[in-house]
């Protein structure tokens, strides 16, 4: 088992983590007196939502893959799936090639130790009843993971996080949001991940603070050969931080590329609505120009392509059919119905 | 002209127990004039919102306004009373909030809050109200406000509450809008459109705006002048293309260069160390030398305002400035 996963590591191009035809819903499953009902009409079948929609991607060893969306739109989902801590409802993980769900025993142990999430809130995140060096220490003593001294795995674990060990001691009230957010670094690297999910993991902290939590994220990818899945709303930072970028949309991915690809040349037409509004220092004064219209309800999704209602391009064809993710250039795909039109047009 | 507001040497501080008080919005002065929009950027605790509170005569008890004068169309707002400054609130000084709920009466309908205000301020009758109420609930881009105005709060999405909170504050065509982070709470492209409706109708009423946020992305698209807060005080001041441009203060510089931007792709952002200082615990002299770069013995002393044509600044060790005698008061631009 060992051998065989050595040799896929050195394979060239084995993605770490791979998600395929990945869905998510949420909603009640009816019992069957619900379903009984529900099939004799009397009674409305219960609201689904489907927070992933037929998800394909995979992730590279040691690259980074930014993934932008606004509310809704399923990327702390993907997170979660992709990290482990949330089954698929269709579709599966791969996991080093191998089938998540299949994995078992010391094989699903090492798989959801490797893969290690970073949350938004650093409070929610961390016991506040519990001390900084025993939140650190918990998991990879469980685990069996510490050979020596408990003590100085912990201070190395949080130096690495840049974090004081000198203050271990205090409870997590005691610090501000940046440094709570470094012991939660602390605590995921002390398990020796492979893979991060940082989960809009600098959206909470003050753009001082925000600037050395995205450092040290760079840093410790040099000096731990970490892949990670930045999820974020800003495109500052991911443009900043990523590789590679997927850009999401009520469940659906809409477009994806190298990042001085879509920064560059946008696809879709939300992605180019979203990088008119990236924040950038320009001082004039200028106009705010937004596309128009709320996000619809995940619940009642539009028919077709998500994003029509709101897209100035749209047209019959968008209102019914689901576009595809397709290439465009190279590796950039896009799902639009538009670039069909422009092929055939060519 | 006179500016519109003009606030003096603020002080607003917050009592402690056995202890000395906590000054959140120490020696805080600018002004502004009609029609023009003030970006007020700081981090968390720099005391922006408190200032914004201290305008509106809403700072909470036990915090004071202990110091300064604030002036608002030459009157000294320290000297009106508490039914004065009611009837000034809304109608001639609004706010609003980064979270629209704390506007917005769970359990009252739109319609009773809105025409609430206007009965408050003015005199005219409830199907007069209700009018007004719906001709702004339409100017700020909500559809079908008619049916709209029967509505509770939570039957919105967080973009439409920020809009009704914004229709609210602009009933009275108020001269001075203090927004508190508007749009912080809210998605990309739903920001976007909140900030156009607004620009749009400040513009159109030749309203006065403090906007105060974090974001200077935001500020340096919306604002003309600029006001740099950190612990406190206000470290740099002037207009938003001379600032943002060639800053002067050594945090104004750290805080643009911790925004992520296509130029740093890859690369370590600059930041800035350390994190900021408790204001109960500030260091002496410049809060900010204990982060800074260029600190050095001159700056335990607290620097002097400085001011170059329209800007100012409070550094020994200015980035940047020239001999004083070249600098002109135009934009650089």
């Amino acid at each position: 088992m060992s051998e065989t996963n050595e040799v896929m590591e050195k394979a060239p191009k084995m993605p770490l983590v791979q998600a395929r035809d990945v869905t998510r819903r949420f909603g009640a499953t009816p019992d069957l007196a619900a379903r009984i009902a529900i099939s004799a009409g009397a009674a409305e079948p219960p609201a689904v939502v489907y927070a992933l929609d037929g998800i394909n991607l995979s992730v590279a060893r040691g690259e980074v893959l930014g993934v932008v969306g606004e509310s809704g739109c399923g990327k702390s989902t993907l997170g979660r799936i992709v990290a482990g801590i949330l089954p698929p409802t269709d579709g599966e993980i791969r996991w080093k090639g191998e089938p998540h769900h299949k994995l078992k025993g010391r094989a699903r142990k090492a798989a959801d130790l490797a893969a290690q999430m970073i949350f938004q809130n650093p409070m929610a995140a961390l016991n506040p009843r519990m001390r900084v060096e025993s939140i650190v220490a918990e998991a990879p003593r469980a685990h069996g993971l510490i050979e020596g001294s408990v003590s100085d795995y912990v201070d190395e674990h949080l130096r690495m996080a840049g974090f004081d060990p000198a203050m271990k001691k205090r409870l997590p009230h005691e610090f501000s949001g940046g440094q709570r957010q470094r012991v939660n670094i602390a605590r995921a690297l002390a398990v020796k991940p492979e893979f991060l999910v940082c989960d809009e993991s600098v959206a909470a902290l003050d753009v001082s603070i925000q600037a050395q939590i995205i450092n040290l994220f760079v840093k410790l990818r040099e000096e731990l050969d970490l892949t990670y899945m930045f999820i974020s709303h800003d495109l500052g930072v991911v443009e900043h931080i990523s590789d590679r970028v997927v850009i999401m949309y009520l469940g659906r991915i809409v477009e994806e590329a190298p990042v001085e690809e879509i920064f560059a040349r946008p696809n879709h037409p939300y992605t180019q609505a979203l990088l008119a509004e990236i924040p950038r220092i320009e001082p004039r004064k200028r106009r705010f120009e937004a596309i128009k219209g709320e996000i619809p309800s995940p619940l009642f999704p539009p028919k077709g392509c998500h994003f029509h209602p709101r897209c100035p391009f749209a047209h019959a064809r968008c209102r019914v059919e689901v576009p595809k993710l397709k290439p465009v250039a190279g590796d950039h795909l896009s799902a639009c119905h538009l670039n069909d039109e422009a092929a055939a047009g060519a | 002209m006179a500016a519109l507001l003009e606030v003096k040497n603020l002080v607003t501080e917050f009592p402690r127990h056995g202890a000395a008080p906590v000054k959140a919005v120490n020696d805080v002065s600018f002004s502004l004039e009609k029609g023009r929009v003030l970006g007020l950027v700081g981090e968390s605790g720099s005391g922006k919102s408190v200032t914004g509170f201290s305008i509106m005569g809403l700072v909470d008890a036990p915090g004071r306004v202990a110091a300064g004068d604030i002036f608002f169309n030459g009157e000294n707002l320290a000297d009106l009373n508490a039914e004065e400054m009611r009837r000034l609130r809304g109608r001639h000084i609004a706010m609003v909030f980064q979270d629209p709920m704390m506007t917005l009466n769970p359990v009252l309908r739109i319609e009773t809050q809105m025409t609430e205000t206007l009965l408050a301020h003015e005199k005219m009758d409830r199907a007069e109200a209700r009018a007004r109420a719906r001709d702004a609930l339409g100017m700020v881009g909500i559809p079908s406000p008619e049916e709209r105005l029967s509505a509770y709060p939570h039957e919105f999405s967080g973009g439409m509450r920020q809009r009704v909170a914004i229709a609210i504050a602009l009933l009275h065509s108020p001269e001075l809008i203090i927004a508190d982070e508007p749009t912080t709470a809210l998605d990309v492209t739903i920001q976007a459109q909140i900030i156009s409706e607004f620009q749009r109708l400040a513009e159109e009423r030749d309203t006065a705006v403090i906007w105060i946020t974090h974001d200077l992305a935001i500020v340096s698209r919306l604002a003309d002048d600029i006001a740099v807060m950190y612990a406190g005080r206000l470290v740099e001041t002037g207009p938003v293309a001379q600032v943002l441009t060639d800053p002067r203060h050594h945090y104004t510089r750290g805080l643009m260069d911790s925004v992520p931007s296509q130029n740093t792709r890859g690369a370590l952002l600059k930041q800035i160390p350390g994190m900021t200082p408790s204001p109960a615990n500030l260091p002496s002299g410049c809060s900010f030398h204990t982060r800074c770069g260029g600190a050095d013995g001159l700056c335990t002393k607290l620097p002097p305002e400085i001011w170059e044509g329209e800007r100012s600044y409070r550094c020994v060790h200015p980035l940047g400035a020239r001999a004083l005698d070249a600098i002109t008061g135009e934009a650089v631009s």
